[in-house]
């Protein structure tokens, strides 16, 4: 593992701040604390924007308990129970395999090879030496009828296999964000070759 | 016989159509709304009991049962409708399609169940990895409060109603309702004791229900059409219509709308362009998401997909997340990737869960090499049935139930591999209980 190092210090910016507005106004007088979860992306989000990486530092979750008048080890505890807050630095693209049983029966060690291949990484956990990269394991993700899925950040990309990953990580690398969906050019969920059913929808 | 479109309730699963409320609209959805609420709370509750619907989260209770579970008096508590977005059962993706295409189906059932169980707030909890889905059902959320379909005296049908959604982070526990609602008051995801059930003591101490995005989606149109049209689709006791998710070695994976009680081939064949290879090419079907376990070819050749007919043969329809393996498939490699997922996402409040879920994932990576005794798979049965019913939630069940599956079926196979190893090795393997 890769050392690195916690900021001394971490303050919401106006963004972040204007977020946390809306978000604690949705749950009752009191009950604040549910407000945890989404507060620590509002911390992720914003160390992603600051310094390009998005990742939870600690005193980041030192603010989320004090603007939720929360003890910090409660926070500590969620930010850690959960496993999409980063608690260390990551690259600049998050590339999430999933490699859950749907997934790798259409392939997914495929999609893994190419992630190490073309990203230049040696397995998961790890990220790349120029930063670029980080490739994480994840479990299913959700969308297994197109399967296999690799998530980049928030966006799925889906019907993979190694060619279309190397092709993907190739124009990632490039500053370009291919859009996010089939990579086969299908219609969603929908078979190959187009919907069989639907085809004939009330007012459409 | 086939569902036809015009009984079909999720006409934009596939988003070829405008998910906005316009194009909601257009599709029927969002009509007579505040004269179906207006008839209240009793009536809305005996036509879901007269409909059949049964949970379409896994565990298939039936739904009006269940809301008619809040009390019916209010008191100082107010109550809660929190809706499951959760979806994580491998095998699973029928929620991310209402979330993204049909949103105000949701959206629509929200309140209509907001009204039957005496609440006047809603949480939706999405898992964090939906973040695209989450976005537009926030849109559809704010469309509708703008259309004065959500809010103060919802769709004028004389109830207020403020619905909200909230994002997991990763953690497959919190599909369990309890863990859920733990998870939404801001704590780690660990399942509670049952009593109180949350109809009780639900979220911050107050009645609540927590139902599956698909079972609150449909309950729009069962109001519209009427429970006995519902009703009308499956078998009895196993009603109405379904997306089952269809995957793995098939020729086409899709998700689609069908009756229940469709026949399993029927399914497989009509809509995913059959099994790879053929229909003689199947070797095992695991047919509702990853904690159902796993049925053989004799089997899948003629059973239906619905619950009684899948407890039948020791399985169940779960979510409907049809995992399809054809003869090419290193079955044992396929169900030790499930221990795996399952160690992982243990909560780890129960001990039989918390350490026989490790223990099975590694006795299942010995058996996938062969790397074992005989006797072992027997033992390895003994402590899934050991683990199995001793857990405060149905984690653990979830997690054993493959392996058993796959012991019950495919045990000549687990032999095999063993007796390969040991031919290979040319030496008689290191028991090993566990590593």
């Amino acid at each position: 593992m890769t050392d690195f190092i916690q900021p001394e210090s971490f303050a919401f910016d106006d963004e972040s701040l204007k977020a946390i507005d809306t978000i604690v106004k949705r749950y009752p007088p009191g009950k604040q604390a549910s407000a945890v979860i989404p507060l620590l992306y509002v911390v992720q989000k914003q160390m992603q924007r600051q310094t390009g990486s998005a990742w939870v530092p600690n005193k980041g979750m030192d603010a989320v308990g004090e603007r939720l008048g929360m003890p910090a080890i409660r926070v500590y505890e969620v930010a850690t129970f959960y496993f999409m807050f980063n608690m260390k630095p990551i690259g600049k693209y998050h590339l999430q395999v999933c490699g859950t049983t749907p997934c790798w029966l259409r392939g997914s060690d495929d999609v893994a090879r190419a992630c190490r291949d073309a990203g230049h990484l040696s397995g998961y956990g790890q990220t790349s030496e120029d930063g670029v990269f980080t490739m994480t394991e994840v479990e299913c993700l959700g969308g297994c009828v197109n399967a296999p899925i690799l998530q980049v950040d928030d966006d799925y990309y889906e019907d993979m296999d190694y060619d279309s990953t190397v092709k993907l990580l190739e124009a990632l690398r490039r500053g370009e964000r291919p859009a996010p969906g089939s990579v086969i050019g299908r219609q969603t969920s929908a078979p190959v070759g187009g919907p069989q059913t639907l085809t004939d929808v009330a007012g459409e | 016989m086939a569902l036809s479109d015009k009984d079909r309730i999720f006409t934009n699963l596939y988003g070829l159509h405008d998910w906005r409320l316009a194009g909601a609209r257009k599709r029927g959805q969002w009509d007579g709304t505040g004269a179906l609420i207006a008839k209240g709370r009793d009536w809305i509750i005996e036509e879901l009991k007269n409909s059949g619907l049964r949970g379409r989260g896994g565990a298939g209770f039936p739904t009006g049962l269940k809301w008619s579970f809040m009390p019916k008096q209010a008191s100082d508590r107010p109550h809660y409708l929190v809706v499951n977005a959760d979806e994580s059962e491998p095998g699973t993706c029928k929620d991310r399609d209402i979330l993204r295409h049909d949103p105000h189906t949701l959206v629509e059932g929200c309140l209509i169940a907001g009204v039957a169980m005496g609440a006047h707030a809603g949480y939706i909890y999405v898992r964090g990895e939906y973040y695209n889905e989450h976005l537009v059902l926030q849109a559809a959320i704010d469309e509708a409060y703008a259309a004065g379909l959500l809010g103060p005296n919802a769709c004028g049908g004389g109830w207020d109603f403020d619905l909200y959604v909230h994002r997991g982070a990763g953690a497959y526990i919190c599909g369990e309702e309890t863990a859920l609602i733990e998870s939404l008051e801001g704590k780690k995801g660990m399942p509670r004791l049952k009593p109180p059930f949350p109809a009780a003591v639900g979220l911050y101490g107050c009645p609540s229900t927590v139902n599956n995005v698909e079972t609150i989606a449909v309950v729009p149109t069962i109001l519209r059409r009427g429970a006995a049209w519902f009703a009308g689709f499956g078998r009895p006791k196993n009603s109405g219509t379904k997306i089952f998710c269809i995957q793995g070695h098939v020729n086409k994976p899709c998700n689609v709308e069908e009756e229940m009680s469709i026949p399993l081939r029927e399914l497989i064949e009509k809509h995913a362009g059959g099994v790879r290879g053929g229909w003689d090419n199947l070797l095992a079907v695991i047919p509702g998401g990853s904690s159902t376990p796993m049925i053989p070819k004799s089997v899948c050749n003629d059973v239906l997909m619905d619950f009684d007919a899948l407890r039948e043969h020791k399985t169940g329809l779960g979510t409907a997340g049809v995992i399809v393996m054809d003869k090419s498939t290193d079955l044992i490699k396929a169900i030790a990737r499930l221990s795996t997922f399952y160690k992982h996402e243990s909560c780890g409040q129960c001990t039989p869960c918390r350490e026989g879920m490790g223990w099975v994932k590694r006795m299942m990576d010995r058996m996938v090499e062969g790397r074992a005794e005989v006797d072992e798979i027997d033992i390895l049965e003994q402590v899934t049935r050991q683990i199995e019913g001793h857990t405060i939630c149905a984690l653990a069940d979830g997690g054993v139930w493959p392996v058993q599956g796959l012991i019950r079926h495919f045990r000549p196979m687990m032999e095999e591999r063993i007796a390969a190893f040991k031919a290979a090795r040319g030496t008689r393997a290191l028991p090993m209980a566990a590593e």
